[in-house]
């Protein structure tokens, strides 16, 4: 117990980084995944092409190769100074790994939270003289939205968890520091396993929390 | 399936299409021949490098390393299984004693991140457990519990006039679950356990934080012997596409096949599956 306690400073700064890496990386998958799901149900052959090739390879590659590759692959691009909000450049590149991994799956909520809205929409819209982009945007994204609530939900659940495997790469997040704590402090295993365990129990459950309260709140009568 | 957002083309937007995937194309083409340029500006595709790759040394560590990664993947998934079986017995149990551990044990187990249980499960024992049981222990108990929920849906999802109508010729409660509900519920849920297989497959990946040396690993050390990082893990990472792909084939393919026979055998099979998806008719067809 009293290594939690000398050390709090340490895991609270650890936990404060893995609420950053959940904010922005699932902030960076919403907006990709979002337009991934939208060329995956594109009348243009190419942009479906493209989305189904994303998925079938972000989806399907461990994220720790991701994440290990986004290291190496950002700063041959010429990105060697991205840090910002007081984090450095390797945090930026976990963020970057993490969102593209997950807008994977995000596409694949969305994709399927259009096709859950009712034919009879799109075609009313079309009747009207709607365009694509049109009745993409004003009538069936607002619906499929309400759809894809619960999938979303346990993608940031996972995406919450999987901030976890950035300690791998050296991002000093809370799994990291429990890493670091357990090595250091070896008779004090179980205090630091379920004193960081019970952080992670405690996020996943504002998180469920707070996205059942927005279903609840975007829930209309169909 | 995207029928429902657009009509069949007329030449107008027909032409747009066409316009829209070259357009698309060019971009596409643009933006990974310009990566691909930078990458081999900066020499990630030198000759070197690939005879560095063409040593035999090198196959066998790939060999090595994919050999460790499916052995620990295989036992973990089978371990899992029966994990999670038996939570979730315990979680349908009629006594409660039995119940809440298990729903307790469930939902602990699914909210701790995968990789603190490795690192718990190696260190926490006084070194009782080698990096490979430790990460398939974890393995066991992180999918176990994911598991033990979808067996507890796909045993909630036989029709319930199957179980009423054995009770009534006299079965006992054993007898109906293992003569009646299984049988049936195995065909629920064999897709979604063979989707758990790519999960636990690429799981495997985070026995790199206990240096446990599967395909990851061995991809790391290859990627420090020859001095490139994006090639060596490129290639890693294909191997896990070229599996998990074909295994998520596998499980779409064997969900068409039960869900063709349930149709023709039981007509409402899948009750909660139709409570699961919040869709109006016919949007998917």
């Amino acid at each position: 117990m009293d290594t939690l306690v000398d050390n709090r400073a340490e895991i609270w700064e650890g936990f404060r980084l893995t609420l950053w890496l959940l904010l922005t990386s699932g902030v960076l998958a919403t907006l990709l995944g979002t337009v991934l799901g939208s060329f995956r149900v594109s009348p243009v052959p190419t942009l479906r092409w493209i989305g189904t090739s994303y998925v079938n390879v972000f989806r399907n590659t461990p994220l720790v190769i991701i994440l290990v590759m986004s290291a190496a692959f950002w700063p041959t691009l010429g990105f060697n100074d991205v840090g910002f909000f007081g984090y450095n450049t390797f945090v930026t590149f976990a963020i970057l790994g993490l969102g593209l991994y997950t807008a994977a799956f995000v596409c694949e909520a969305v994709r399927s939270g259009i096709n859950s809205v009712a034919t009879g929409q799109a075609e009313a819209a079309r009747s009207v003289g709607m365009t694509f982009a049109q009745s993409l945007r004003l009538v069936v994204l607002p619906q499929a939205l309400r759809a894809v609530i619960p999938p979303l939900t346990s993608i940031y659940i996972a995406l919450a968890k999987n901030t976890s495997i950035t300690a791998i790469v050296g991002v000093p997040e809370a799994a990291y520091v429990m890493r670091r704590l357990s090595n250091k402090f070896t008779s004090d295993v179980y205090a630091i396993f379920f004193g960081i365990a019970a952080g992670y129990v405690v996020l996943v459950l504002v998180l469920s929390v707070l996205l059942r309260l927005a279903e609840r709140r975007l829930a209309v009568a169909r | 399936m995207t029928a429902a957002l657009f009509d069949v083309p007329g030449p107008q937007s027909r032409r747009r299409a066409a316009i829209g995937t070259i357009v698309a194309a060019v971009l596409a083409a643009a933006l990974v021949g310009l990566v691909g340029w930078k990458l081999y500006r900066e020499g990630e595709f030198e000759a070197e490098l690939w005879q560095d790759l063409g040593q035999p040394n090198i196959a066998r560590a790939v060999w090595l390393g994919l050999v460790s990664t499916l052995s620990a993947a295989a036992v973990a998934i089978v371990l899992s299984v029966i994990f999670g079986a038996v939570l979730a017995m315990g979680r349908l149990s009629d006594h409660r004693v039995l119940r809440i551990p298990a729903a307790i044990v469930v939902e602990f187990f699914r909210a701790v991140p995968l990789l603190l249980l490795i690192v718990f499960v190696f260190f926490g024992f006084n070194n009782l457990f080698s990096d490979y049981w430790s990460l398939v222990l974890a393995l066991m108990l992180y999918n176990g519990s994911v598991l033990a929920e979808v067996f507890r849906a796909g045993i909630n999802a036989v029709p319930r006039g199957q179980s009423e109508a054995a009770y009534s010729i006299g079965m006992l409660k054993s007898q109906v679950m293992s003569s009646i509900l299984l049988p049936q519920a195995v065909a629920i849920m064999l897709p979604a356990i063979i989707s758990q297989c790519v999960v636990v497959l690429k799981d495997t990946a985070l026995g790199v934080i206990i240096a446990y040396g599967d395909l990851v690993f061995q991809a790391n050390l290859i990627a420090e012997f020859v001095d490139h990082t994006i090639v060596p893990l490129a290639l890693a990472a294909l191997i896990f596409i070229v599996i998990n792909y074909a295994l998520s084939r596998l499980a779409v393919w064997l969900e068409a096949r039960f869900a063709r026979r349930g149709r023709t055998s039981a007509g409402a099979a899948r009750p909660t599956d139709m409570q699961l998806a919040p869709t109006a008719g016919g949007a998917g067809d």
